[in-house]
């Protein structure tokens, strides 16, 4: 096996050992391989790994960072940060050639025609696309369990959930068999599985990434994003794939900021930029129901803040209670919009049964899993004829009065919201399957901001009984480079804290003939409910 | 708000072209109406004379240049196909034979 120690390095670290020729982009990949290859078995994160291809794209690089070097030093400054460096792909972003499942049998066997916006981005700046991560089916679940292809672990605690949807995408950040991977969030699914896995997770500004080649939940909240383990990692991915396309006429014209390649190394530096700024915290956000040990670390983040010269002030959102429920009738809605395309006509799984219409039910009616009937099924019924007004409509006027709330607290001169991502840290698996209320509710903290298009970080704030505690900074639209400012400075405050320092243990000893996720699922408590 | 009989989850599944067992309709019958019931708290709110919100940023008429650009390949776009005869789909007769069409 390869020598992993370069596994440990950040995106950025890599990006200056390439270019110093102190490493190649194949030793990067060849050692990210090996660990995604040794540690899959257990955690499940991984649908693909692409070693093939991976490798061909890394000898790539490594030929055009050779060039650059040999034109000088302007040309090699001019390569993108990510040129060389391993990523991994949730399994709805298109690659060309290749598998996208969505995480659904609906879409086994199926194979993408053209790459996604962010899948050509990618390739443009020479980044290295090790694969394509697990997921719940159709983006749709806070676990992962909701996958097709089995539940991924936390690699925290291997029976634990990884947080979904982008479950498989930050469980392997965290287990470092990926510096950097891509993730999309409808309510929370880049944040949430970002929060439990104790990595980095940014949802950005509704329009700021374009969703051409990314699988369709809801249109109208569905963004793209990047997952990574600290903050100018994270600003790394989102430059290479921002910006209007014009493929997804709701990418919006908005410039892309250079500042995201230039976050202070220095984290005395970044900690003193904090002096000033003023942080609102949302008192809606601090409910019961929520951890003590999720609360006690993000009261301790925000003392930090506060310690570091930043102003704290109490603001509130007063339609918070309300953003549930408007959500689950809002993003099922779509989903039933969107996913009636699945018909088995034109691709995907096929039943034949006998006339159309039994065709179309018996194709859709075994291809979808639980979660997606669920969701479906609620859709259609929020807009089937004597109920579009009582909901569909009223929770379209109840999304007004969220984005309404944020509106004001930003007007009122705060620069950014400080809340948990997760009123709970990593759940056993399986323990929330029985009941998709509760399971819903994991994502209480994170929902209104997709509803009200704004962008939202979650950055690791410690621990709590040995697990990751998310904390949520919010801002106001295209304020992205803003929050990953705020987030350095958070990681500067907090470089001395010894729980920077820690790392999953299950990485230690990953037992190659030890049980996957979906035989310590059965084992456990709740096992008998899949 | 309302509540979902087993005979109008059929409806609904029906509509969505869902294809479920008798013991996914008893377990959606459970599942949905606990959902709806959490739906309730939204009748709290005075609505009348609040604009519905479909989208969040200020984009309006993107507009295009009307002119041909290449699109995928007939043997790619149908690459995928279930069942396929030269360039078309094949399914089955949505006119006559068994009633399919209504």
């Amino acid at each position: 096996m390869p020598d992993l120690a370069s596994t440990r390095l950040a995106a950025h670290e890599m990006a200056a050992r390439l270019r110093a020729g102190s490493v190649s982009s194949r030793e990067l990949t060849e050692a990210h391989l090996a660990a995604a290859e040794a540690g899959n078995h257990a955690l499940n994160a991984w649908l693909v790994i692409d070693r093939d291809a991976a490798l061909a794209a890394a000898a790539a690089a490594d030929a055009r960072i050779a060039a650059a070097r040999a034109d000088g030093s302007a040309a090699l400054a001019a390569l993108h940060p990510l040129c060389g460096v391993p990523v991994g792909l949730k399994d709805l972003v298109t690659v060309s050639g290749g598998q996208c499942t969505a995480g659904s049998r609906i879409l086994d066997g199926y194979v993408a025609p053209f790459d996604a916006h962010v899948t050509e981005r990618l390739r443009d700046a020479g980044a290295v696309i090790a694969g394509k991560l697990n997921m719940d089916e159709f983006a749709m679940g806070s676990s992962t369990e909701h996958s097709a292809y089995g539940p991924t672990a936390n690699p925290w605690d291997l029976e634990r959930v990884p947080g979904g949807s982008s479950g498989g995408s930050a469980a392997a950040v965290a287990a470092r068999h990926v510096p950097l991977a891509i993730g999309t969030d409808t309510g929370g699914s880049i944040r949430q599985p970002a929060a439990l896995c104790g990595i980095v997770g940014l949802k950005p500004t509704y329009g700021r990434v374009s969703r051409y080649g990314i699988v369709a939940f809801a249109s109208s909240l569905d963004q793209v994003g990047p997952l990574a383990r600290d903050a100018r990692d994270a600003a790394l991915l989102l430059h290479a794939i921002a910006g209007r396309d014009r493929r997804d006429a709701t990418s919006a014209p908005v410039p892309v900021p250079e500042e995201l390649l230039a976050l202070p190394a220095s984290d005395d530096e970044a900690a003193a930029s904090l002096r000033g700024v003023r942080l609102g915290l949302p008192r809606e956000y601090f409910v019961a129901g929520m951890e003590p040990g999720v609360e006690a670390r993000v009261r301790d983040a925000v003392a930090a803040f506060e310690a570091a010269g930043a102003t704290i002030v109490d603001v509130s959102l007063p339609h918070t209670e309300y953003g549930l429920a408007a959500y689950y009738i809002v993003a099922p809605a779509e989903a039933s919009a969107n996913l009636a395309r699945y018909d088995g006509v034109r691709y995907g799984h096929a039943v034949r049964g006998g006339d159309v219409l039994g065709s179309y039910l018996a194709s859709r009616g075994t291809g979808f899993g639980p979660e997606v009937k669920r969701r479906i099924m609620l859709g259609t019924y929020a807009l089937s004829a004597g109920y579009y007004d009582a909901y569909y409509l009223k929770a379209q006027k109840v999304r007004t009065l969220i984005k309404g709330d944020f509106d004001t607290a930003f007007a009122a001169g705060v620069d950014a919201l400080v809340a948990p991502t997760s009123p709970f840290v990593a759940w056993p698996l399986g323990a929330k399957l029985a009941d998709p209320v509760a399971m819903y509710l994991s994502d209480a903290c994170t929902l209104p901001v997709n509803l009200a298009g704004l962008p939202g970080i979650s950055v690791p704030c410690g621990l709590s009984d040995g697990l990751p505690v998310g904390l949520q900074l919010i801002g106001p639209a295209w304020s992205e480079a803003r929050l990953l400012a705020l987030a350095r400075a958070y990681e500067g405050v907090t470089a001395g804290a010894p729980w920077r320092r820690l790392e999953p243990p299950g990485l230690v000893a990953i037992d190659p003939a030890g049980p996957t996720p979906a035989r310590r699922a059965i084992a456990l408590p709740g096992g008998h409910h899949r | 708000m309302g509540t979902l009989s087993r005979a109008d989850v059929a409806h609904v599944a029906h509509l969505a072209r869902l294809g479920l067992r008798e013991e996914e309709l008893a377990r959606l019958e459970g599942e949905l109406n606990h959902i709806l019931d959490q739906y309730a708290i939204l009748a709290r709110l005075a609505t009348d004379a609040i604009p519905p919100t479909a989208q969040t940023i200020a984009l309006e008429n993107i507009l295009r240049e009307d002119v041909a650009r290449p699109s995928l390949p007939v043997d790619v776009a149908l690459g995928n196909a279930p069942d396929r005869q030269g360039d078309h789909l094949v399914v089955p007769a949505i006119l006559g034979g068994d009633g399919g069409g209504g």
